[in-house]
């Protein structure tokens, strides 16, 4: 499904200088798994979500990426989307006068038009939203007002996963989609992202803690400290981070 | 980054560029008492009309182009500026549509603005001015049915001359400024209403305008008069050929509201804007304002300003009436070399008397745009309210947001209130949307219409999804 080799990845800074981020990010995920990507603040782990969705203002330096067979670096963001990737943001964007619930026919008709669907009608789209709404457990009310337009940290949350399960995306990538919720809220993310679990489909689930990965149980977990995978495996090592912190792993990257 | 696209996308293609090949009685250039008396006389008007023509040009003589807006352009040449240009009609003008010229009637229904009653436009009259005359005004027997009186302004001049020499100049008098003392010596035509009391107008009006002569100005005078107890929402479009010399509009338009009267007056501009490089397009420099001259009147003006070269104009209310309500709500899109310097100016005197300005400023290429509003209470107007919003959404690096609000309270009970951002279009944003598989032309026509969402809201429904169409095709481009 998704394949990232050896990715080397800057951005300039305000002084014009390059600054280096990734330095090398091996990264394989098969159709049906769950993915964890942990680490602390600053290691690269937005970069990474940010260019996997095609973010201009990072310059790919090496390497490569891959998703289900289409080289990435060929596609726009748009392109990518439409063939289904999808990023929840860490933070979510305001869009002030555009109706959440436009907003989402949208995306969802321009993803149909790319697979030479119909738009969905009216009415069609108004079954399927309310019902995906209940999932998530969002008011209806928030399909009138503006995307994500004086909504809580929370609600903005929820509003990403209600837009994720509208796409039905192939890979969902979910960056720190958990940070700032409450447990209620946790818990409807959670089982969001459960209900998109498939055989045909992958996630990526970029945290900080191990609290979501008790509700989404991965099958795989990375950690990512300086613009480094340094080790990976099995659900215990979140368990692992948490009790001992980064600093164990952290010790040895200077090594590396 | 997406500076390219964006480019690409706010690159108009102006539809309303074409020329109609008709036959017309048109003046030699130029400017004097002479050609004054002449449009005067070609218009047949009584007496008070020619020496207030008169007494305005005298005037004009004693004064020069103001300089203070945000704008540039070359000085303009009157001389070389033809003051009147009319279709050659067959007799004294049509009576009715059947006897306008088909070859009228084509070039609105090119526009978009059939002149048929039974057209898309059912709901809306309208007054269609072509140069220097109006050609047709439709739905005109419904609406006398009514009492209500929607003609063109040379016709007023015949057949209601007690109103228009009771009401013209009263609220944009002679001496008024520049622009419009040149509009008082030489105004050709325009629309003109009056609804009278307790009637709430049965449908929408609309005043059409189209530029078509080479080198002619265009300058017409628009009245308004809603009596008490009444209502009128009233439209103005406009459309000109793409032409590589600029071509001078300086319009007035008055508006009196009577007691607990309420007028609407939504405008949505799309003068020809001139290329890329800047050549060419209208100055639009227009004198707009309202009287609230009775308790409880209320006079809304909202305006959509996409074309033109140069846009300068404020409409404005003077809130005489105690409880008067004042209101401007404004988009002005820039783009390439288009320069807007456009506001308001709200003077309230009245006591309880409240406005509100929300203005919205678009710039992108080498655009300009300038928000210049004021904010004046006088010292009678015992509690007087205002909220002003301005905000301004750049689509470049290369353009320009200015913001000038001038407040003057003179009464210690004002509430002023005044919010002003300014935003580039967040590349945020734009990510956002192509994340979720929008174009990046559909995502800047979302955003861009989000932006605009809070005025387009104010125009009536008939035209808040042209306002939304207009926008887009200004915003239209190559990409995708
Ligand atoms: N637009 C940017 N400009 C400058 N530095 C950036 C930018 N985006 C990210 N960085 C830097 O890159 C590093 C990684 O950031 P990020 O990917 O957000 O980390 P994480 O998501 O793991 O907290 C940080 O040092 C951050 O300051
Ligand atoms: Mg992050």
């Amino acid at each position: 499904m998704l394949m990232i080799k050896n990715l080397h990845a800057a951005i300039q800074d305000e002084k014009q200088k390059t600054k280096s981020i990734l330095h090398g990010i091996n990264l394989h995920v098969r159709p049906g798994e769950v993915h964890a990507i942990m680490g602390p603040n600053g290691s690269g782990k937005s970069t990474l979500a940010n260019l996997l969705a095609g973010r201009e203002d990072y310059q790919i330096t090496q390497g490569e990426m891959w998703l289900d067979g289409q080289n990435l670096m060929d596609l726009t963001p748009e392109a990518r989307a439409r063939a289904g990737l999808f990023l929840a943001f860490q933070y979510p964007v305001e869009i002030p006068g555009v109706n959440n619930m436009y907003f989402l026919k949208a995306a969802v008709n321009s993803v149909r038009k790319h697979h030479q669907l119909p738009p969905l009608d009216a009415m069609d789209f108004l079954t399927l939203i309310k019902s995906k709404i209940k999932e998530v457990g969002m008011d209806e009310k928030f399909l009138s007002r503006a995307v994500n337009e004086s909504f809580s940290g929370g609600e903005k949350k929820r509003n990403e996963i209600l837009q994720m399960l509208m796409l039905s995306p192939k890979l969902a990538i979910l960056d720190e989609t958990d940070s700032g919720l409450d447990i209620d809220a946790l818990q409807s993310v959670a089982k969001g992202v459960n209900s998109l679990r498939a055989p045909s489909r992958s996630i990526v689930v970029v945290t900080h803690y191990q609290r979501l990965l008790n509700y989404i149980v991965p099958d795989v977990v990375h950690v990512m400290v300086k613009g480094k995978i340094i080790k990976s495996g099995g659900k215990e090592l979140a368990l692992e981070l948490e009790e001992k912190g980064y600093g164990w792993l952290s010790e040895s990257v200077e090594q590396v | 980054m997406s500076n390219q696209y964006l480019k690409q996308i706010v690159d108009k293609n102006y539809q309303y560029g074409f020329v109609t090949a008709i036959e017309s009685d048109t003046f030699a250039p130029g400017l004097s008492e002479e050609v004054i008396r002449k449009i005067s006389q070609r218009k047949n008007e009584p007496e008070f009309m020619l020496q207030w023509r008169l007494r305005a040009y005298q005037h004009w003589l004693t004064l020069s182009s103001p300089r203070w807006a945000h704008v540039k352009f070359p000085e303009i040449d009157y001389q070389n500026i033809i003051y009147y240009s009319a279709p050659k009609v067959k007799k004294d003008g049509p009576k009715s549509l059947e006897e306008v010229d088909p070859q009228l009637l084509e070039t609105y229904k090119k526009l978009g603005i059939p002149l048929h009653e039974q057209s898309r436009l059912a709901g809306v009259a309208v007054d269609a001015v072509f140069d220097s005359v109006s050609v047709a005004t439709t739905f005109k027997t419904k609406l006398a049915e009514a009492g209500v009186i929607f003609c063109s302004f040379s016709e007023a001049v015949q057949e209601h001359p007690e109103l228009v020499e009771k009401y013209l100049g009263t609220v944009v008098p002679f001496r008024d400024n520049f622009f419009a003392t040149l509009n008082s010596a030489v105004f050709s035509d325009g629309s003109f209403v009056y609804i009278p009391k307790g009637v709430r107008c049965p449908m929408e009006l609309s005043t059409y305008f189209r530029i078509n002569a080479a080198n002619t100005g265009q300058f017409e005078r628009t009245l308004i008069i809603a009596d008490a107890d009444s209502h009128v929402s009233y439209l103005e479009g406009c459309t000109a050929p793409m032409r590589d010399e600029n071509q001078l509009h300086a319009a007035v338009v008055e508006l009196i509201a009577l007691d607990n009267a309420e007028i609407k007056y939504s405008t949505v501009q799309n003068w020809y804007p001139g290329d890329e490089q800047g050549r060419g397009g209208i100055y639009n420099f227009v004198t707009k304002r309202g009287a609230c001259r009775g308790k409880h009147s209320k006079i809304s003006w909202t305006q959509i300003e996409t074309g033109s070269a140069i846009t300068w104009k404020y409409p404005s209310v003077i809130l005489q009436g105690d409880h008067s309500v004042g209101e401007f709500y404004s988009v002005a899109l820039t783009n390439h070399h288009q320069q807007a310097d456009t506001g308001t100016k709200m003077i309230h005197i009245g006591k309880n008397t409240r406005s509100t300005i929300i203005s919205k400023g678009i710039s992108a290429g080498f655009g300009q745009n300038t928000y210049r509003g004021l904010v004046r209470v006088l010292p009678q107007a015992d509690h007087a309210r205002n909220y002003t919003q301005c905000e301004s959404l750049l689509l470049s690096n290369t353009c320009g947001a200015h913001t000038f609000p001038y407040i003057e309270a003179k009464n210690p009970t004002a509430q002023i209130e005044h919010e002003a951002y300014t935003s580039k279009i967040g590349v945020d944003q734009l990510f956002y949307c192509r994340q979720r598989g929008l174009s990046v032309e559909d995502a800047v026509c979302m955003i861009v219409n989000g932006f605009c969402k809070r005025v387009f809201n104010e125009l009536p429904m008939e035209f808040a999804v042209e306002a939304q169409k207009l926008l887009e095709v200004s915003l239209e481009g190559s990409v995708g």
